[in-house]
């Protein structure tokens, strides 16, 4: 059974469609990468697999094993607003709140949790600093660290590098690879294609309507972009 | 001086008085914090202005002011909060449509009765009753109660909503829950100490706490105690002076505003 299936999707906002007619699959243990230029609705298609924002035509659904609040998720655009008030330990023990039935309280464990994400992520001598007064690499990180903190079956980041020094980013994709190697679907967007390369075991190219789907090996063996023309003109 | 408060506190008046400000103002307080925070600092105004309406309406129309306003009030409020979600229209441009809109019902319906508009405006906290007390009480209860409970919760929808709603989180849920709350201290609020107050008792604490606190925690715990401490303060400064409380209430809070400012401006600069 697969984890995620988008079955023939197509998203609009107002009338303007974003993407049409996708189809493709998330399996335990995948690593997607979704690649397409600016504008291309790698987003959006965030967004709509996350129930943001509605899908105008097919479906997506989640498979049996996996329920909502075991999606981990980075936003591209820092929703947070500027000038709230919230340490950097508030944030990122939020991120165990969505195992939560009902009340909300967080255990031992919670605490525990959440503090090793922030010494994985380096912002463990951050905790008691305002959110609002991070640099926006640093703020990257906090949020990593909260999405991190989550007991996931599925992690979906969409560009988690923006604004991370060179070495925090081989890092990071050390630490998805490792959060990916441990059971963990994940799916990234990315505009780092070295990065696809190395570690995507599927990869999507979306270009307003989904270019490519299927294995790296297949994608990375070549003429992808060039069928799907040579289709269209046929 | 003190014989005079000894014989105003001889009835049950300003005892009355006392504990119904008090849990308003904490109560106020509380939601403030995440009202402000979601930018919806105006809401107790245009809801004081609805319930304005509300209450012409009902009695224009021979219906019982409280059990007719609460319901519009509420229902407003939660249309309003909703708006949030990826609308056009900015929470606090709408608030500023209903508000202006209500005042226009409320006027016209209104005209020929005999709705005191000075009591509306500021309030006639000498009238409380046993049952205002009771009513606040139970508001007052409620509201702590929900915010020790769903603490966290509240932390994170408020911090950010879309990852709350990522994450499968029933945040319309918790929209139509503080809404609902906010309207009843509005409604409860109103009667008590006015139009004018009701609003400055949702934002100030929450506005001075922000300069003070930088974690959620911090600025939760400081809004409800500056809250019920302005209250109290303004309250004797009123009784003392002969002074209307509610103008009293925001004048106390605008000095320990400015005084946050200047402490948070000191800590920067
Ligand atoms: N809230 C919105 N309202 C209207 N149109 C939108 C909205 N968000 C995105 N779009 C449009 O949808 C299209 C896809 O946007 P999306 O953000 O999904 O692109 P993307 O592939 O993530 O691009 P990038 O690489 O720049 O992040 C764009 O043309 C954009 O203008
Ligand atoms: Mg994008």
């Amino acid at each position: 059974m697969a984890l995620l299936t988008c079955q023939n999707i197509s998203l609009a906002y107002e009338r303007h469609t974003v993407l049409s007619e996708l189809s493709f699959q998330v399996h335990a243990g995948n690593y997607l990468c979704i690649i397409g230029e600016n504008g291309s609705g790698k987003s959006s298609l965030i967004k709509a697999i996350l129930g943001l924002i509605p899908t105008v035509n097919g479906t997506i659904s989640l498979g049996e094993e996996l329920s909502k609040h075991e999606i981990a998720y980075l936003p591209q655009q820092n929703a947070a607003q500027k000038d709230f008030p919230a340490s950097v330990y508030e944030v990122v023990l939020s991120g165990r709140l969505s195992s939560k039935r009902f009340f909300s309280f967080y255990s031992r464990k919670d605490k525990q949790e959440a503090e090793a994400n922030m010494e994985r992520l380096g912002v463990l001598s951050l905790k008691d600093k305002s959110f609002r007064e991070l640099s926006g690499g640093q703020q990257q990180r906090v949020l990593l660290a909260r999405a991190f903190s989550t007991d996931m079956k599925l992690l979906i980041v969409d560009e988690p590098t923006v604004g991370l020094d060179a070495y925090a980013t081989a890092e990071l994709y050390r630490m998805i690879a490792e959060i990916n190697a441990s059971g963990v679907a994940v799916i990234m967007v990315t505009h780092d294609v070295e990065a696809a390369k190395k570690y995507a075991t599927h990869i999507l190219y979306l270009q307003n309507k989904p270019l490519f789907f299927g294995s790296k090996k297949d994608y990375f063996s070549g003429n992808h972009g060039e069928s799907e023309e040579n289709r269209d003109n046929a | 001086m003190l014989d005079y408060l000894k014989i105003l506190f001889s009835g049950n008046i300003l005892w009355y008085a006392l504990i119904v400000g008090c849990l308003l103002s904490m109560t106020a307080a509380l939601l403030g914090v995440t009202l402000v925070l979601k930018k919806y600092a105006m809401i107790g105004d245009g809801l004081s202005h609805v319930s304005f309406a509300a209450l012409s309406v009902a009695v224009a129309t021979g219906q019982s002011p409280m059990a007719f306003s609460l319901p519009v009030v509420a229902l407003t409020a939660f249309l309003l909060l909703r708006l949030s979600e990826g609308s056009k229209i900015k929470g606090d441009a709408a608030v500023a449509v209903v508000s202006a809109a209500a005042l226009a019902i409320g006027a016209i319906a209104a005209r020929g009765s005999n709705i005191d508009i000075e009591s509306y405006m500021f309030g006639s906290i000498v009238a409380v009753n046993l049952s205002d007390v009771i009513l606040t009480a139970l508001l007052a209860t409620a509201v702590i109660a929900i915010y020790v409970l769903f603490y966290n919760r509240i932390f994170a929808i408020t911090f950010d909503e879309t990852y709350v709603k990522a994450g499968g989180g029933h945040t319309w849920l918790y929209n139509a829950i503080m809404a609902l709350l906010t309207a009843l201290a509005v409604v409860v609020g109103l009667r008590l100490v006015g139009a004018l107050l009701i609003s400055a008792l949702i934002i100030f604490p929450a506005l001075t706490a922000m300069r003070l606190f930088k974690s959620f925690r911090k600025v939760v715990i400081a809004a409800a105690v500056i809250g019920v401490v302005s209250f109290l303060t303004a309250l004797f400064v009123s009784v003392l002076l002969d002074a209307p409380t509610g103008a009293c209430v925001v004048l106390f809070d605008l000095v320990i505003f400015g005084m946050a400012s200047l402490i948070h401006w000191r800590k920067t600069a």
